[in-house]
């Protein structure tokens, strides 16, 4: 399959600070891949590098087998802005006119606001859009050129259900088309729904490249929480805290935690099981990744 | 290319003209000392009066294009907005140029209602060519104050660069003698005048309006801010692509 986008070896410091570390990725055509990591992982970074916002300290990035600081190259791209810095004063049909200007291939404002469920807007001014509206547009945005491989930054943030699965089907129906995505996404769920292959990254390296399945099992850790002393060595422990009297676990297998546990007779009260949310299952992964990932 | 700066100057010429805040802050107060001590005091002398309202066009454009730009350009690299610009399939310029142009435009905009005044309630007189020759001195003026602009856009964060660009620009006028003709002002001022660039500019336009001789210092002076401005302009340009964008 044609590779759209590469990292080779890429390396970016900010100052003293090593975002992204070593980072080797191919995107191929056709594919939709989900990035997920905690805040500061390095997701955006590697997307700034990936869009010619940045480039890398060490090592090579390329778009379409050339650099990504050539516009030429951008040309099959799109990319979704921040809703927060859309121009308030101009109005939403302006705002697509003025992006599409810039490609050569356009979809046309009009088939663009109705895919997205924006048509009725198309003469309000941007500062009149609820939120929701706001993330649609600047979500539409990165379609506006028929983009070959679009990046999309945590698209349904702030989205209501509907609104989200109405996003979820517009993404879908550009893949199905052949469209290529890289996704971020807070949400365990949206990456689940949409992404077929998922990167987790974490202090700047990637942890795990997969498949969905293999990396849902990866995160599906859970959180074990207890009051206790001292606890004996338990298998499975990804991570370890105490706060406020209490330890704090993030395990891979609490059922064999919890017979451990009894097994080895140490007092314990309060024991709390709850499934962990997807950055505790980061942060577990990132400072101490598990024998699984220790291929990539 | 050419497509693309359109684009970008069309859009920015409409944010400006839906909030035209900017372009009314520049036009009122040069408007308003026109009809306040302009009309009443020099309305009658047709060569006074036109001088002042060269002076007070070119006060209203020097404000629009160092405060005007320096605002502007320190709020596009606070906005999200801007670097999602540099992914589109295009590099810098069409912004910037766009962003120029578009500033041009407000300038020329907020010299129109001192001009209306001068033309209906004084006795200032003007050929079309001395005209045209005037609007040419006032864009050749405002250039290092678009530079000062620029600067102060890429150096300071926004709230800061409103104050600066004020700062900035008050002293100026009143030392170049945008406000009152520098013959009246104290002597110090007139020795420190010929400096500042608010004098060549105002002298450049004066010759080309009313065929007063500009005077040697002022103009090497213009000349030297002009360089100057566009070299630190183009400093304070390369220190924020590298801050951002690097």
């Amino acid at each position: 399959m044609t590779v759209l986008a590469r990292a080779i070896d890429v390396t970016r410091r900010y100052g003293g600070v090593r975002a992204l570390d070593g980072v080797s990725l191919d995107i191929r055509a056709g594919e939709l891949v989900g990035l997920l990591g905690p805040n500061g992982a390095g997701k955006s970074t590697l997307i700034n590098l990936l869009v010619g916002l940045r480039r890398p300290t060490s090592g090579t990035v390329e778009l379409f087998g050339g650099s990504p600081l050539d516009p030429v190259m951008r040309r099959g791209i799109g990319v979704t802005p921040q809703e927060t810095g859309l121009p308030e004063s101009l109005r939403v049909g302006e705002i697509v006119d003025f992006v599409s200007a810039h490609y050569p291939e356009r979809l046309g404002t009009g088939e663009l606001l109705a895919r997205f469920g924006l048509g009725e807007l198309v003469r309000r001014q941007v500062g009149g859009l609820s939120g929701g509206q706001r993330r649609r547009l600047a979500v539409a945005l990165a379609f506006a050129g028929r983009p070959k491989l679009v990046f999309l930054d945590e698209p349904t943030t702030g989205l209501d259900v509907e609104a989200r699965r109405a996003l979820w089907d517009g993404i879908k129906a550009f893949h199905e088309d052949g469209g290529t995505v890289l996704l971020t996404s807070h949400y365990l769920e949206e990456v689940e729904a949409l992404a077929e292959r998922v990167l987790v990254v974490g202090q700047g390296r990637v942890l795990a490249d997969d498949t969905m399945r293999a990396v849902r099992g990866l995160v599906g850790t859970r959180r074990v929480s207890l009051v206790a002393d001292r606890l004996p060595d338990l298998p499975g422990v990804l991570s370890a805290e105490r706060v406020d009297g209490r330890i704090d676990l993030v395990v891979t297998d609490p059922d064999r935690l919890v017979v451990e546990l009894v097994r080895a007779g140490v007092p314990f009260s309060g024991l709390e099981i709850r499934p962990a949310t997807l950055e505790e299952a980061f942060l577990a992964l990132t400072t101490n990744p598990p024998k699984e990932t220790a291929h990539v | 290319m050419s497509n693309l700066v359109l684009a970008h100057t069309r859009y920015l010429v409409i944010e400006q003209i839906r909030v035209p805040i900017g372009i009314l802050a520049s036009a009122f107060f040069p408007a308003l000392s026109m009809v306040a001590f302009v009309v009443p005091f020099a309305g009658q002398d047709p060569v006074g009066a036109t001088t002042a309202t060269g002076s007070l066009m070119l006060f209203g454009a020097v404000s629009a294009a160092l405060t005007g730009l320096g605002i502007a350009v320190s709020q596009d690299r606070e906005q999200p907005w801007n670097p999602y610009l540099r992914t589109l399939p295009a590099g810098p310029l069409p912004r910037f140029a766009g962003r120029i142009l578009a500033t041009l435009a407000a300038v020329l905009i907020s010299v129109v209602p001192v001009l209306v005044v001068g033309a209906l309630l004084t006795e200032a007189t003007i050929t079309p060519v001395r005209l045209l020759a005037g609007l040419g001195a006032l864009v050749a003026g405002v250039l290092p104050f678009m530079l000062m602009g620029l600067f102060v856009g890429f150096v300071l964060a926004s709230k800061a660069a409103m104050a600066v660009s004020q700062l900035l620009f008050f002293p100026m006028a009143i030392l170049g003698g945008l406000l009152l003709p520098p013959a009246v002002m104290p002597e110090f001022v007139q020795a420190l005048s010929p400096y500042v660039p608010t004098r060549g500019a105002a002298e450049l336009v004066w010759w080309a309006i009313a065929g007063i001789p500009a005077n040697g210092v002022s103009m090497a002076m213009l000349a030297v801010w002009t360089v100057a401005m566009a070299a630190a302009a183009g400093w304070a340009y390369r220190r924020d692509e590298g801050r951002r964008f690097s």
